[in-house]
């Protein structure tokens, strides 16, 4: 296959980026995207150019590392990640525009690699469970009804990719925040921190600049776990639910 | 005196904390959601009167009994009470809603350069704000047409102006029944949207409810539009006079 790239290449955080047009001779559609960009960056690298970056890491769509908007979707055009994304999604002599994520809480890095530590600091707020100290508890001691832990277990699957903030036009962190809410929240062991958790992590949400929820369900269709936006409304719940009837916390985020 | 200054002093010093929570959940955006899903659904209940209302031009009596009940509206002290809130409603709703509008671009500064949206995502439900200011604009040429000069009328002479008489006037005039059309369909887009969107804003989504209330705001957002719209329309035609 011969492709066209239009590559956001970007220096560093504070350079204004750029489109720069490749074309690649050597795809094959068994490739998974991220190998393509592979072969690219080491043609890249023998003429003694800059390789493009971008992040990656286990590439069995299990981390949640990989990211790039390509033409105009998060993860391309399948509800996957990219890295399980491969190009015979793609046709012969096609021009692929690879962007980063965009949003104000994910700066770029540099070229396609954005620091989504905004996710993590979210996730210190709030997304934990206290554990006593002593032995290791029995399995299943504390019942669970199976739908329960189902809906639980749906939630945890999100892998913080961040393609529901890519996809929103809100740049918005509902469906992330959401299914960590939602996962802790639906279980017994998430009970103790239940409402200084969502108070915490929309908190923390809301400072690190992420838009609010039009309910569009971008974010929905393009989560590679398939994350519902009924873990929105129920976040929107918990919220309410804590705010008005909460013992009093003070809430400062607390993530740094 | 001592005392009183003594207390106002602790009292903000402490800031008390039911203005704290308060605050923190309207200003949150979830909270500011909050805000615009109730508002709008408040907007919504105000529809079904006003359209309900107007709907009695199609008795097509000379306008006698439209002009009973809006005289009822335009006078009873309950209902002009109630106008109060409406009116807050709608600055609310609307403030709301262009706050918003900028707080979600703020989140985004840098564009993308290509967009193809899934289509699970339907372009109505990313064109609220877009839809929003065009019903903004609609509500200001409307307002000026009816409900300014009527109410200006009644606060300078006690008299209201014959609204009836006024619609055949105005909707004489093609460019404005098609404005008015064009207002209509911006309404219908919003609602289609906007009915759903308020239930689940307010966290109520449950398999059990979730078709009836997909089926009502859809039924909701495809006839309110379209008796308003049939109103301008009919009269233009000479159907209603
Ligand atoms: C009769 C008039 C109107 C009705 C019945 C109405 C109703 C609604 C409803 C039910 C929603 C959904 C709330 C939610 O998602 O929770 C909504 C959203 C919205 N409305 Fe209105 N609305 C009206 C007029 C306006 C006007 C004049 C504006 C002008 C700015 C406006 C701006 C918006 C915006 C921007 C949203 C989306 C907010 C968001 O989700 O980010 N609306 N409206
Ligand atoms: S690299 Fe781990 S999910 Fe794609």
């Amino acid at each position: 296959m011969k492709l066209t790239l239009k590559i956001w290449r970007q220096k560093n955080n504070n350079s204004k980026g750029e489109f720069k047009t490749y074309v690649h001779d050597h795809v094959s559609p068994d490739m998974s995207f991220l190998e393509m960009l592979d072969v690219l960056n080491e043609g890249l690298v023998k003429k003694g150019e800059e390789p493009v970056h971008f992040d990656h890491d286990c590439r069995e769509g299990i981390c949640g590392m990989c990211s790039l908007y390509i033409n105009g979707r998060p993860h391309g055009p399948l509800q996957t990640t990219t890295c399980q994304l491969h190009m015979r999604s793609f046709k012969d002599g096609e021009t692929i525009t690879i962007e980063p994520w965009r949003a104000a809480a994910f700066p770029v890095v540099k070229d396609l690699v954005v620091d989504r530590s905004a996710f993590d600091r979210i996730q210190q707020a709030g997304g934990y469970v206290s554990v006593n100290t002593g032995g290791v508890p029995d399995g299943n001691a504390i019942p669970v009804p199976k739908k329960v832990a189902d809906e639980a277990m749906d939630a945890a699957a999100c892998i913080g990719c961040g393609a529901c903030v890519a996809a929103c036009k809100n740049a918005s962190a509902m469906l992330f925040v959401s299914a960590k809410v939602s996962q802790y929240a639906l279980l017994p062991q998430g009970q103790p921190e239940r409402k200084e958790r969502v108070e915490k992590m929309v908190a923390q949400m809301d400072e690190e600049g992420f838009g609010a929820c039009t309910n569009t369900k971008a974010c929905e269709a393009e989560c590679p776990k398939s994350i519902k936006i009924t873990n929105i409304a129920r976040m929107n719940r918990e919220y309410y639910s804590s705010m008005f009837t909460n013992y009093e916390v003070t809430v400062s985020g607390g993530g740094d | 005196m001592r005392s009183i200054f003594g207390f106002l002093y602790k009292y903000f010093q402490t800031r008390p904390t039911y203005m704290n929570w308060f605050s923190q959940l309207i200003t949150s955006t979830i909270g500011k959601k909050l805000i615009m899903a109730l508002t709008g659904l408040f907007l919504i209940s105000f529809l079904i009167i006003h359209c309900t209302i107007n709907a009695m031009i199609f008795l097509n009596d000379g306008g006698v009994t439209f002009s009973h009940w809006g005289h009822f509206m335009g006078t009873n002290p309950v209902i002009r009470t109630l106008e109060i809130g409406l009116v807050a409603g709608f600055l609310i709703h609307i403030f709301q809603g262009l706050l918003l509008i900028k707080k979600n671009r703020d989140s985004r500064p840098v564009r993308y350069q290509v967009e193809a949206p899934s289509p699970k995502s339907t372009w109505y439900s990313r064109s609220m704000g877009l839809l929003g200011t065009l019903l903004l604009l609609f509500l200001i040429m409307h307002t000026a047409h009816f409900w300014i000069p009527n109410r200006s009328n009644q606060f300078a002479t006690g008299e209201e102006l014959n609204l009836y008489q006024m619609m055949l006037n105005i909707f004489a005039d093609p460019l404005i029944v098609i404005l008015y059309v064009l207002g209509c369909i911006s309404l219908a887009w919003h609602l289609l949207h906007g009915f759903w969107s308020a239930f689940q804003t307010l966290g109520l989504n449950h398999q059990r409810y979730n078709s009836i209330i997909h089926f009502v705001g859809t039924a909701f957002a495809i006839v309110v539009p379209l008796i308003f719209a049939l109103m301008p329309i009919a009269i233009y035609l000479n159907w209603v006079h």
